[in-house]
């Protein structure tokens, strides 16, 4: 009985921890629509500086809260900061610019904390006074766990006090709901945002720092956290602080007996409950749908144009030159060459689903490490030779898309993206824990393509023809009726639903496609490299994916390409260097800044006009 | 105290408004007439720059507001409520109204809730009502008396009217001369000549995006509504 209650109490205490993160993140949401991927990276600073004011401060027994709530208020203030610094000018870009904005945040804040920090781990100072445990029927329990609790619940009761009985909070929940009607009511958005900014920077910061004693901090905290925090916040109904208490508790609590059941589940549990409660209320367990919300902007973007001539005979020179090269490349070229193809190919894919399809993905990996992984096993435990792996395995991943698609294509937006990150998260989990299988965290070795494609010109020819071929395919596939269809279904779903289009069956058309082309990239690659590694599934893959086809730019087909090719040269040129992130980072927050269509919709911005059929000023 | 001259607005690529120029005078209640896609309601939310114009000239109380944010143009005294109501549905009528509330002005009686609620009896008994519960003709209320809180020098009401069963519109008309009478001027759009006729000094008739008749209300004959209003 007392284990029970212990076991139940420790559940408590772990979701008042996640409530503790997403609380901060549920709030910014709500307002300013941000999805702030840096909220674990403001935990972490918290966490850090948290550990290092104790040791400072001269304060005695006092000296452990103070520095907890100091900590709180420098992240505050780093939060207004990059607010007002960052964030205000890309308000009025695409949402996926923020998203890349923040993106870039998380790896500056990642170096300038290692270098700062120290890349060490830090155990954390235990609390003063509340070092001790309590015995609850025969099982003890730390003293620090029940003060958490009691302090989610204060901060609860303290944030709905702010939201409901205060002006402040009245206009917030004005915002939430129109921002533009309140505009014209004389608030000025501008302060609201940088202050609710504020408020749950700080919050993130006081989590971090709370959480020290129980977990100390390392410079893994911040992609460890946030997508714990996604699920919170997703689940609860994003913006609904209430929902994000309630769902931490359903996550901490389930999460708690089911390891006594199941004790793998550890890693999978939590993405398990957000998928289900998604799919049961696609908007959260306290999340209103679009029906209540003002569509006070409705962002279009440029029609895709189909390419020129000019623009076509500069593709054929590129082609051309891409055949030529093994005549006067190196090795070392052609191998990058090579992962350029593959990722082009995978992301190009990605860009397909973003673009025409208008449905993000954070959980892109899962089709392209699926690829990888499905060639691998097919190689390891059937034998299969490299040309039949190369055929089933982008069937399978296909099916895999048409599984996870099935549950996606009833959500939308940022819904959609974090139900694909949950099943990305999903399958990583089963790769990385089923090892006998799978090779678990060992990965799968040896893996070689057939004896006639093992010299490497051979196989940059068969790479080239595979991946050009497919992106070929993708490219066409949007100048045809089911592309058309398909745009359409973005721009307005309502619109198209009344002239009886499926919506949903080109979506999840959409999502099979996208799985069969990465999955091939994927199985490429994995014959390319000799080997593959959970690590092709995991979170920050998604993100590479995510970051070439926008380092490419949404609007603009070139895109993907460009982008993965950028992306490959920065990685290269840069990771050599110690602080490569704080460097890849600030490029990024300068390419979002500078060029808020991408790389590609610069170029045509500055160059199309010597690309286009026509000449003079374009409409 | 509102001028409006050679305004031009555009969505995309598609110009609204051409050209427009008006004037409405302190004490005033002016109409805005004209039948659906005018172009009134583009050039009510192009002087409240909620879609920016792209060039022309506007000035509140001899003061250019041309592209200064939405929320500055509130606080020089300009009031708007807008044609699609736009309450906060999760607040309520109380948080609505506060929401709205701005610091009193000089020479300016501020208004409270209380005095709203006089000229408003419908909301007095919904005041903790979520404002999603409201009626069409509730909401209406609500949206005046939430920019009235801003206490506004003038107030703008996109189509105030519309959607109002007979009763409410009448009740609705007092008011809004009970405003004039409290020394706000009223700059209202409206489809219907007769419920202008109920309520209007002046009239300028608003046809493909730019003023094609202005006059007082009372010599503003039907065959020039008709000319540009009928369907």
């Amino acid at each position: 009985m007392g284990f029970l209650i212990v076991q139940f109490l420790t559940g408590l205490s772990d979701a008042s921890g996640l409530f503790l993160v997403a609380c901060g993140l549920s709030l910014i949401f709500g307002v300013s629509r941000i999805v702030n991927f840096a909220h674990g990276s403001f935990y972490m600073v918290g966490a850090y500086l948290a550990y290092y004011l104790i040791g400072y401060l001269p304060l005695g027994g006092l000296s452990f809260w103070a520095s907890i709530l100091i900590s709180g208020l420098i992240v505050g203030l780093i939060g207004i900061l990059v607010e007002v610094l960052l964030l205000k000018r890309l308000y009025r870009s695409p949402e996926l610019f923020l998203l890349m904005g923040t993106f870039g945040l998380i790896l500056v804040i990642q170096d300038l904390s290692r270098w700062l920090f120290g890349s060490e781990d830090l155990l954390g100072p235990r609390c003063p006074g509340l070092d001790g445990s309590i015995d609850i029927l025969g099982t003890l329990l730390p003293q620090y766990d029940l003060a958490l609790i009691i302090i989610a619940l204060l901060i609860l009761l303290a944030i709905w006090l702010l939201l409901n009985r205060t002006r402040w909070g009245i206009l917030v929940r004005a915002a939430t709901e129109d921002r533009e009607m309140l505009a014209a009511l004389g608030v000025n958005q501008s302060l609201l945002f940088t202050s609710v900014f504020f408020l749950g920077s700080f919050l993130a910061g006081l989590g971090g720092a709370l959480q020290l004693p129980k977990g100390g901090a390392d410079l893994l905290m911040d992609l460890n956290v946030i997508a714990g925090a996604f699920v919170v916040v997703v689940v609860g109904g994003m913006g609904s602080i209430l929902g994000a208490y309630l769902a931490a508790l359903l996550i901490g609590e389930l999460s708690a007996f089911g390891v006594l059941v199941l004790p793998q589940s550890t890693l999978v549990m939590m993405f398990l409950i957000m998928a289900v409660v998604l799919i049961i209320r696609p908007y959260g367990l306290f999340g209103k749908g679009k029906s209540g919300e003002y569509e006070y902007d409705e962002k279009t973007s440029a029609p895709i144009q189909p390419a020129s001539e000019r623009l076509k005979l500069a593709g054929l020179g590129l082609l051309l030159l891409v055949l030529l090269m093994p005549l006067f490349a190196g090795d070392f070229q052609l191998v990058l060459m090579i992962e350029i193809a593959i990722l082009a190919l995978s992301s190009m894919s990605l860009y397909f689903m973003m673009g025409p399809g208008g449905m993000i993905s954070f959980g892109h990996a899962v089709f392209f490490g699926g690829g990888a992984y499905a060639a691998a096993l097919l190689v390891h435990h059937l034998n299969t030779p490299m040309e039949l792996a190369l055929f089933f395995a982008p069937l399978l991943v296909g099916l895999l898309a048409l599984i996870i698609g099935w549950f996606c294509v009833r959500l939308s937006g940022v819904y959609l993206a974090m139900l694909t990150l949950a099943f990305a998260q999903i399958c990583w989990s089963i790769v990385f824990q089923w090892s006998a299988f799978t090779g678990g965290d060992d990965g799968l070795l040896s893996i070689w393509p057939s004896d006639w494609a093992s010299n490497r010109i051979v196989f940059y020819y068969l790479t080239m023809t595979l991946c050009i071929g497919g992106i070929l395919i993708l490219r066409h596939l949007v100048f045809t009726p089911f592309g058309y269809t398909l745009r359409a279904c973005r721009d307005s779903a309502l619109r198209v639903d009344s002239i009886g289009i499926n919506l949903k069956r080109h979506q999840w058309f959409t999502f099979a496609l996208t799985g069969f082309f990465a999955g091939l990239a994927g199985s490429i690659y994995v014959f390319s490299k000799g080997s593959v590694f959970p690590d092709e599934m995991a979170i920050p893959r998604s993100f590479d994916f995510l970051l070439m086809v926008l380092l490419g730019g949404i609007e603009a087909l070139s895109g993907p390409v460009i982008g993965s090719a950028a992306f490959i040269w920065l990685h290269d040129l840069i990771s050599r260097i110690h602080f490569w992130q704080l460097i890849l980072g600030s490029i990024f927050i300068f390419l979002v800044v500078a060029f808020p269509r991408g790389i590609a919709g610069f170029l045509d911005n500055r160059f199309g006009r010597i690309f286009s059929n026509h000449i003079g000023p374009r409409a | 105290m509102l001028a409006v001259n050679s305004l031009n607005t555009f969505y995309g690529k598609a110009q609204i408004l051409f050209n427009l120029t008006l004037a409405v005078q302190a004490g005033e209640i002016v109409a805005l007439i004209g039948r659906n896609g005018a172009g009134k309601t583009t050039t009510f939310k192009s002087i409240m720059n909620l879609v920016p114009a792209e060039s022309g000239k506007i000035s509140f109380k001899h003061q250019s507001i041309y592209h200064l944010p939405s929320y500055k143009i509130c606080k020089q005294g300009l009031g708007y409520a807008p044609e699609d109501r736009r309450i906060f549905t999760k607040l309520t009528v109380m948080e609505n109204l506060e929401a709205g509330k701005q610091p009193p002005r000089r020479d300016f009686k501020p208004w409270t809730p209380e005095q709203l609620f006089e000229l408003f009896p419908n909301l007095a008994e919904k005041r903790h009502q979520d404002g999603g519960t409201l009626s069409g003709g509730e909401q209406q209320m609500l949206t005046i008396a939430r920019t009235l809180m801003g206490n506004p020098e003038m107030i703008i009401l996109d189509e105030p009217f519309e959607g109002l069963a007979p009763m409410i519109v009448k009740q609705l008309a007092r008011t809004i001369r009970k405003l004039k009478d409290q020394g706000v001027s009223v700059f209202l759009s409206e489809q219907n000549l007769n419920v202008a006729r109920l309520i209007c000094d002046r009239a300028y008739i608003i046809h493909r995006g730019s003023i094609r008749h202005e006059s007082p209300i009372d010599t503003l004959s039907s065959d020039q509504y008709e000319k540009y209003c009928s369907v």
